[in-house]
């Protein structure tokens, strides 16, 4: 029901379907996954169908496969919904001005993420140098290992720099800040979140109504 | 709001311990900068200018990070307690921006000193005037090249209208183009603001004549020399030549080698070459060349052209888009004379490669282990490597620093170190990606004197260089990218670039036998996948042992990628 819903908002939302489809890819193939793992395990209950070992599948096991499968997804479909075209300095700005999250804090990640793309190029180039020196040919874990460190050691370096320019641009300097993007609460915040409700009320309703309603831990 | 207007610096006996070092990183400097002053901050390596620069941006922390005597004030004030009245802007380029697009960096220090967000706007808008960087205020910042990028911090600072101008080595990771940006957009924001510059720079010529005063740190504190610029230089110059500063007029005395006679046997060709850094973008198409053997070849051109890319596939560290490098008959690995095809082992005595950033190929924990690593790769026994490893450490003068960790060294020890660690194999070819970048005087020549030794030795030499000098003193055979055909792409990094799109298969996926002609290659940029559906005349495929013709070119994929077997299953 939900997932029905949510469907539905994916218009709203401005993404094609064939981007949502493709972020959704890695969800569709793990849901499977741990569904597989609720058919063959879960608590044997019903016709048992099939038995080996711990193995079992049973009525309940079925029932409990096909419902982790979907809720899977019906909790991964809203978030890549929510954030699939949120930009991050965006969302910056709200959590510090609406959400009234610290602003050390917040702009700080923010600033960090940016330059997660020079790992990527760190990572490349550390790959081709082990080519080079000769050390490429075999050992791919402990290769890995080696350059996640020089990775962290990279990080911390580039963190402090960053530091340094933040701080020399004012940052941190105890003078109450101002934002030249200003992020305000919308009339239409207020329908998407009352849109949330209704879809979780309506999801809910229609459990009870068809009498399948659970709670989280029953 | 803090006051405008250019500001004074006033040191009296000022020193700084950084905590847990036992030695000051500077101490007891004196001096009165006068406000609109424009200083050259010199030293040698080490000596604290650095420092100095960052105690007068009000940087260096508290007490719990280290131990101040003397004072240093700015307008008779601690900097700390002035934030926004002095701008610093760093070497690199990268730490230099805060936020990913354009004007929400410039405006991030006016916002963190509280300056009200409706005068923001106007302020970001002359800041990027003032340094000339005419880029949409949503551009990404990624998108920048270096010197955009250091102009980007510079407005960034500008916008805060500080009274002190802080530049710590702002062009020493620049091109030549990048170069003459920066300094213009200094020139020209200096003379708008009229506010107090000091500068550290050790490539002297650019800013001799924009300064009017220079200012030498001790190594051993104090002050050694401060005057008018060409005073300082006319009195001072062989020190500060020995120091590493590059003094205007003092040449560098090492001999030219002579050039590459035409006739000379080629190390490595290649015609009608691709080169692609990520297997899926076409950098550079239709490059037909050859490397001279035991002989020096620089890649030049500007910034973005596929200088490094170039010499990475020269390297055999990337595979080719389309065409080959084949290398000298004698150097054929198992795999044929492809670099691109051998194995990393098989690399390691035929071409050893130098990389931009020094840590990106060190692998161990000290200097002694780290050159220990090739030889001990391809299986020399303990007492030669014994051996190689401190005849290497001798002759680059690394043997006080053997136990020390590589990533602790100095910038021009690591460089020393990342240049032996390739000697340690005596390849018959060196690549090395941008080799004096960022060096001092001293780190400078002691590397052109090591590739002159190695060039006399047999070596060859394959260097990307935007240094005139180092062609010059290397012998002034080059690969130039700037010029010769190519496709009609932009550099990666250039704004507004369309990325080619892969070609996508079409056709069929099987190798097609044919009884056509011999090879024909188009320069077209190719997607990940080889296919060229789109183009009628297979040729011989060279990716494996079967001679199918194929419909399948040259493709960045490695020729161990299983599908090309499988596409080349029909023959």
């Amino acid at each position: 029901m939900a997932i029905a819903l949510q469907l539905l908002c994916i218009p709203l939302t401005g993404l094609g379907a064939l981007t949502v489809l493709k972020r959704m890819l890695p969800i569709l193939v793990f849901a499977p996954i741990a569904g597989v793992s609720m058919l063959l395990y879960a608590e044997p209950g019903g016709t048992v169908y099939w038995s080996f070992w711990y193995a079992t599948i049973s009525d309940d096991s079925i029932a409990l496969a096909v419902a982790v499968c979907v809720r899977v997804l019906a909790l991964a479909l809203p978030t890549i919904l929510l954030f699939g075209r949120t930009d991050p300095t965006e969302l910056a700005d709200a959590l510090a001005q609406v959400a009234k999250l610290p602003s050390r804090f917040v702009l700080g990640v923010l600033a960090g993420t940016r330059t997660l793309g020079l790992f990527l190029d760190d990572w490349r180039s550390m790959g081709l140098a082990r080519r080079a020196r000769g050390v490429g040919d075999s050992g791919a874990i402990r290769r890995f290992f080696s350059m996640a460190f020089v990775l962290l050691v990279f990080a911390v370096r580039r963190g402090t720099k960053l530091a340094m320019a933040m701080e020399a641009r004012g940052f941190g300097s105890g003078i109450p800040r101002t934002w030249s993007r200003p992020s305000r609460l919308h009339p239409r915040d207020l329908v998407a979140l009352l849109g949330a409700a209704a879809i979780m009320a309506l999801a809910i309703a229609a459990a009870v109504a068809a009498g399948t309603f659970r709670f989280v831990w029953s | 709001m803090p006051a405008t207007g250019p500001a004074r610096i006033t040191a009296t006996g000022w020193g700084w311990r950084y905590a847990g070092r036992r030695a000051p990183a500077i101490r007891d400097v004196s001096f009165t900068i006068e406000p609109g002053e424009r200083v050259l901050l010199l030293g040698a390596s080490g000596a604290g200018k650095s420092t100095l620069l960052a105690g007068m941006a009000g940087l260096l922390g508290g007490a719990d990070e280290g131990d101040e005597t003397g004072s240093l004030l700015v307008d008779g004030a601690r900097a700390e307690a002035q934030r926004g009245r002095v701008g610093l802007v760093l070497q690199d380029p990268d730490s230099g921006v805060v936020l990913s697009k354009v004007g929400d960096d410039v405006a991030f220090g006016c916002e963190n000193l509280g300056v009200p967000a409706a005068e923001i706007p106007a302020r970001v808008a002359e800041a990027l005037e003032a340094v000339g960087l005419a880029v949409p205020l949503a551009r990404p910042t990624k998108a920048l090249s270096g010197g955009q990028k250091q102009r980007l911090a510079l407005a960034g600072v500008l916008a805060m209208r500080p009274g002190v101008l802080l530049l710590d080595e702002p062009t020493a990771n620049l091109d030549p183009d990048g170069v003459r940006e920066v300094r213009a957009s200094i020139e020209h924001a200096v003379a708008e603001t009229g506010a107090t510059l000091v500068v550290i720079e050790h490539r002297t010529a650019v800013w001799a004549d924009l300064m009017d005063r220079v200012l030498v740190v001790g190594s051993d504190g104090g002050l050694l020399a401060d005057g008018p610029p060409t005073e300082v230089f006319a009195r001072h110059g062989a020190a500060l030549a020995a120091a590493g500063v590059w003094v205007p007029g003092r040449a560098v005395e090492l001999p030219a080698l002579p050039a590459a006679p035409a006739d000379a046997v080629p190390a490595l060709a290649a015609s009608n070459l691709s080169i692609s850094r990520d297997g899926r973008t076409v950098v550079r198409a239709g490059l037909d060349l050859t490397v001279p053997r035991g002989a020096a070849t620089a890649i030049t051109g500007p910034n973005g052209a596929g200088k490094s890319t170039l010499a990475l596939t020269l390297a055999g560290l990337l595979p080719e888009a389309v065409g080959e490098v084949v290398a000298a008959v004698e150097l054929a690995g198992r795999a044929g004379r492809r670099p691109s095809r051998w194995t990393s082992r098989e690399l390691l005595t035929r071409i050893g490669t130098v990389f931009q950033e020094p840590e990106h190929q060190f692998l161990a924990s000290t200097v002694r282990d780290e050159l220990a690593i090739g030889p001990r790769s391809r299986g020399v026994d303990a007492a030669a490597i014994d051996a190689i490893v401190g005849e290497l450490l001798e002759r680059l003068h690394l043997a006080p620093l053997a136990g020390a960790n590589p990533f602790t060294l100095s910038g021009g020890q690591k460089r020393r170190l990342s240049v032996a660690t390739v000697l340690a194999d005596a390849p018959p070819i060196i690549v090395l990606d941008e080799p004096t970048f960022g060096q001092d005087r001293r780190g400078w020549i002691e590397l052109v004197q090591l590739l002159q030794s190695e060039i006399a030795a047999g070596t060859t030499v394959v260097a990307v260089t935007h240094d005139e000098d180092v062609l010059h003193h290397l012998g002034g055979h080059r690969i130039d990218l700037g010029a010769g055909p190519s496709l009609p792409a932009t550099p990666l990094d250039a704004p507004g670039r369309v990325r080619p799109r892969p070609v996508r298969p079409v056709g069929a996926r099987s190798c097609r036998p044919s009884a056509r002609g011999p090879a024909l290659r188009t320069s077209r940029p190719r997607g990940r996948r080889g296919w060229t559906a789109s183009t009628p005349s297979p040729r011989s495929c060279s990716h494996c042992c079967c001679r199918c013709r194929c419909s399948r070119r040259s493709t960045s994929r490695a020729p161990w990628w299983p599908s090309h077997f499988s596409s080349c299953a029909s023959r």
